[in-house]
């Protein structure tokens, strides 16, 4: 049996997978990448619109800093998320941006001068000043209070992608291309790495590690519709609960983006509205500020996708073979400004929908796109249960998205994360502790479970299809677990959902019995993989009954601090488990920075937790007492809530800003 | 679109070939699917995959035309297959893997590997002799216009047509392509790279490299990016015999 060592085994080649290999490497460890695609395909490479850093340097940024992108990631994340985790990343954003630009990424640029926008359907002039010149610019972006989202046109995923693989392939990470990461090794509650498929051999491999990571991206394939790529299922968090001891954090927090094109389910970037596109009714009618008149088409997604779907139940949708859907015009920012900062979505109107969007309008309508939850982990990335465990990105809950994310820190988030993780594993490595203490018979072990399960699948006879189990779980999580969710529906989704798993204990692989390159093989233990997952997100979300940022109850229409201010914990403990083992962290308000409130939309349907004013109350006399004492944003915010203690000393410093500490 | 009631039955023909079975040999096989409504490539290869053959290799990740991973001769011109609309097709369809890439089965080859040998032979990242970079400090400042011409270079996915599509390939089995003078092209244009004209020449001042262009330029009708790949390498031509000149 082959077996390969090495320090830190990295699962995923997308940005955050890469941003952690090349930080380990540069701190002196070994480190293998496993993906199944070549990185460069990577699901990142999809992300268009950009990356939030608060640099403040174009006109509509100014004012910005840590302080305001902090607020704004906590109120988008109804207050699920964990505030350090979030001060953490939104001070290393400025960082992880720079060191990108250094990497190569040809970040848009300030143009000084003259420009003009569209701003809520009117054309403004902006004044970029001289000493911007140059430096990285941004747009507008939905929940944000500032222009914050640095971009390449809408490429920006992609150009972030190439320059991190490109640093990857400077720094000699190696990269084992179409392995397939089917299994975790561990042992005594330590994981030691896994087992993959060579998905062109089929080979199996045993990589024995210091440390793993799971890097994986999202699970956004479990439903039958979604933006994401095709990989995205999930197969990252399922190989961690099946360890049994690893546990997955608030998988029922399920991002809807409000417009991906119809029927595909193909992103159009929040640029689109970013750069003043509006969202418009089967009467051509601009229907956003009469349900958000303050942000309107810029609120946070998981409001704009609700007050669509709302809309569209009023029977104001546009009517068509495939549902009804509303439209995104963008025809308003002209051509000139389409084809250079929307060129992707240009293509993509071409090309899949044979219209052009400079003329037309594009028709879309709410779909599937980000993971909120994952495999929980502390701040440092590393399981909270299974030691040598990290996970870092999509694929992670760490938790600074809470409920629901902002657009244009999903990017960013990976190369934040991918920095920090990769010190702090690096530091576990140069620990005596990391060593690999694991019987290679016990790693024997664990590749003849993972080739007795293949050969049962290639050899069962009567069995079931799994693309009959795949495509009814895909139409039950659409239809039962969406944007709107209730207890009935949820109740009949887990069940389902419990029955499907059970089946697909029984799947068989008709006809094509090859080991090797066979993509009926990978379907069927995919499968399986893939109803695990969406039971925890089905189960998750029958169990939680209030609603929060993207989880939206409509029999709990209100927010319950008093409740529901905790993170939802899942295990599948025991393999003869049909459902999985939920339990609760509490978050605590106690040391919050900023305690939970009203986050500005609609009317204030909150429970509110007693200690929510106490902790207020305490912030409140806390930051007048040092502002009378002449004390800067820093020292006000250290006296809050501590964070820089956490981070790894090489980025703890202060951002330079134009204006601010230059 | 077509609101057909009668939708068209799709006749798609593969070649298909399993290098891993012995016993299997290249050869021609041909599906039939029913149309749908904006049916792609994609969408009919996966229900062929799903309801006619499930071995069927092939590779699409985004689906969307933006990563690169699908591309295959659709009726002989190699191209993205996820944005192929099969309503812009004659109802006869034929499907081969993209030459000149290491088969891994079907319509599934393996770009990776040559992308990756591609871009450590040519160094295709940043070379700064700098020292070591302070994230605090602002960022390096760029005219706005340079950044804005580097990504239009940089928007290359990697997807191989261009390589396909190469005349020069097919004599010179080292020759880097369209792909490889466009990313030279590219850090060339890119003053955060500090590599100089000399540097470059030593890569691609050669057969392998620019000089080895017959100028068929199938690469430019191919590239699915619409890269101005004529004009760059014309560029580095003269770029890299002034250099020579020079020297």
């Amino acid at each position: 049996m082959k077996i390969i060592y090495t320090d830190v085994l990295i699962i995923g080649g997308g940005l955050a997978g890469l941003r952690v290999a090349t930080g380990v490497k540069e701190r002196g460890h070994d480190t293998i990448v496993l993906t199944l695609v070549p990185p460069k395909r990577s699901h990142s490479s999809a992300a268009q619109g950009g990356m939030q850093a608060s640099l403040a340097n174009a006109n509509m940024g100014e004012g910005d800093n840590e302080d305001v992108h902090f607020s704004d990631t906590i109120k988008g994340s109804d207050w699920g998320a964990d505030q350090e985790v979030a001060r953490m990343f939104t001070h290393c954003a400025p960082k992880a941006i720079r060191e990108l630009a250094a990497w190569g990424v040809p970040w848009t640029r300030v143009q000084k001068g003259d420009h003009t926008a569209i701003i809520n359907a009117k054309k403004v002039t902006i004044n970029e000043s001289d000493e911007a010149h140059g430096l990285i610019t941004a747009r507008d972006f939905g929940g944000t209070k500032k222009w914050r989202t640095c971009y390449t046109s809408d490429g920006t995923g992609h150009s972030m992608l190439y320059a991190m693989d490109n640093k990857a392939q400077q720094e000699k990470v190696v990269v084992h291309e179409r392995l397939e990461a089917i299994a975790l090794i561990h042992e005594n509650d330590r994981c030691y790495g896994a087992v993959a498929r060579n998905l062109m051999t089929g080979e199996m491999v045993a990589y024995v590690a210091k440390a793993t990571t799971i890097a994986t991206g999202g699970y956004g394939r479990i439903y039958s519709v979604s933006t994401n790529a095709i990989i995205c299922q999930g197969i990252g968090q399922a190989i961690a609960l099946e360890t049994g001891v690893a546990t997955l954090g608030n998988m029922e927090a399920i991002q809807f983006h409000p417009t991906a094109i119809v029927p595909v389910g193909i992103l159009t970037t929040e640029g689109c509205r970013g750069d003043g596109g509006l969202l418009l009714d089967k009467d051509g009618y601009r229907f956003m500020p009469d349900y958000e008149p303050e942000k309107k088409e810029l609120a946070s997604r998981d409001v704009v996708s609700r007050r669509m779907t709302e809309h569209m139940r009023k029977g104001k949708g546009v009517k068509s073979r495939y549902g009804d859907h509303l439209w995104l015009d963008i025809t308003i920012l002209g051509r000139a400004h389409i084809e250079k900062n929307l060129r992707e979505v240009k293509e993509i109107c071409e090309n899949f929908l044979g219209i052009d969007p400079a003329v037309d309008w594009i028709p879309v309508r709410p779909t599937q796109h980000y993971s909120m939850g994952g495999i929980r982990t502390k701040f440092t990335g590393e399981s909270q249960t299974l030691k040598g465990l990290y996970s870092a990105g999509e694929a992670a809950c760490w938790d600074m998205h809470g409920f629901n994310r902002l657009g244009g820190n999903s990017v960013s988030e990976t190369v934040v994360a991918g920095m920090l993780v990769a010190e702090y594993i690096s530091d576990f490595c140069d620990t005596k502790e990391s060593g690999i203490n694991i019987n290679t018979s016990v790693v024997e072990d664990f590749i003849q479970i993972e080739e007795d399960k293949i050969t049962a699948l290639l050899t069962k006879d009567n069995g079931e299809d799994a693309y009959v189990l795949r495509r009814r779980m895909e139409s039950i999580m659409m239809e039962k677990v969406g944007i709107f969710r209730n207890g009935d529906d949820l109740q009949d989704a887990v069940d389902e959902l419990e029955e499907l798993c059970k089946r697909a204990k029984n799947i068989e692989v008709f006809r094509s019995k090859s080991r090797a390159a066979n993509p009926a093989l990978f379907n069927a233990y995919r499968t399986q993989k893939m109803l695990k997952v969406a039971l925890t997100v089905a189960y998750g979300a029958l169990l939680r009954t209030e609603s929060r940022g993207a989880h939206s109850r409509e029999d709990f229409p209100m927010r319950d601090d008093e409740n529901w201010l905790k993170r939802t914990i899942t295990t599948w403990p025991d393999v003869n488990q049909t459902l999985p083992t939920v339990s609760y962290e509490d978050i605590a308000i106690t040391n919050m920075e900023i305690p939970p409130g009203f986050r500005g939309y609609g009317k204030d349907q909150t429970t509110v937790h007693p200690e929510s004013e106490t902790r207020q109350s305490v912030v409140d006399t806390i930051t007048q007492k040092l502002e009378e004492d002449g004390a800067d944003r820093f020292e006000i915010q250290n006296a809050l809530m501590p964070f820089i203690d956490k981070l790894p000393k090489k980025y703890q410093g202060i951002n330079e800003r134009l204006g601010e500490n230059v | 679109m077509s609101e057909d009631n009668n939708p068209r039955i799709l006749e798609i023909s593969i070649l298909r070939f399993d290098p891993n079975d012995p016993n299997d040999f290249p050869h021609m096989e041909t599906f039939k699917v029913e149309e749908a409504d904006g049916m792609t490539l994609f969408i009919a290869l996966n229900e062929i995959r799903e309801h006619n053959d499930n071995s069927l290799k092939f590779d699409f990740v985004c689906r969307a035309g933006i990563c690169g991973s699908c591309s295959m001769l659709v009726n002989g011109k190699p191209t993205l297959a996820c944005r192929s609309l099969t309503s812009k097709m004659d109802k006869h369809i034929t499907l081969a893997p993209l030459p000149l890439f290491e088969l891994i089965g079907d319509l599934s080859i393996y770009t990776g590997k040559w992308m990756r040998g591609l871009n450590e032979q040519l160094e295709t990242w940043i070379h700064d002799k700098e020292v070591e970079l302070n994230v605090d400090k602002l960022e390096e400042r760029m005219e706005p216009a340079l950044a804005d011409e580097i990504y239009e270079l940089d928007r290359c996915v990697e997807c191989g047509c261009c390589v396909a599509g190469c005349g020069t390939i097919q004599m010179r089995e080292d020759f880097v392509g369209a792909v490889g003078l466009n990313k030279v092209a590219r850090y060339h244009l890119d003053p955060r790279d500090k590599r100089s004209d000399e540097e470059y020449y030593e890569i691609v001042g050669n057969e392998d490299g620019v000089f080895g262009c017959m100028t068929l330029l199938g690469c430019e009708d191919v590239c699915p990016k619409d890269l101005p790949l004529q004009s760059k390498i014309a560029y580095l031509r003269r770029m890299m015999i002034t250099t020579a000149l020079k020297n």
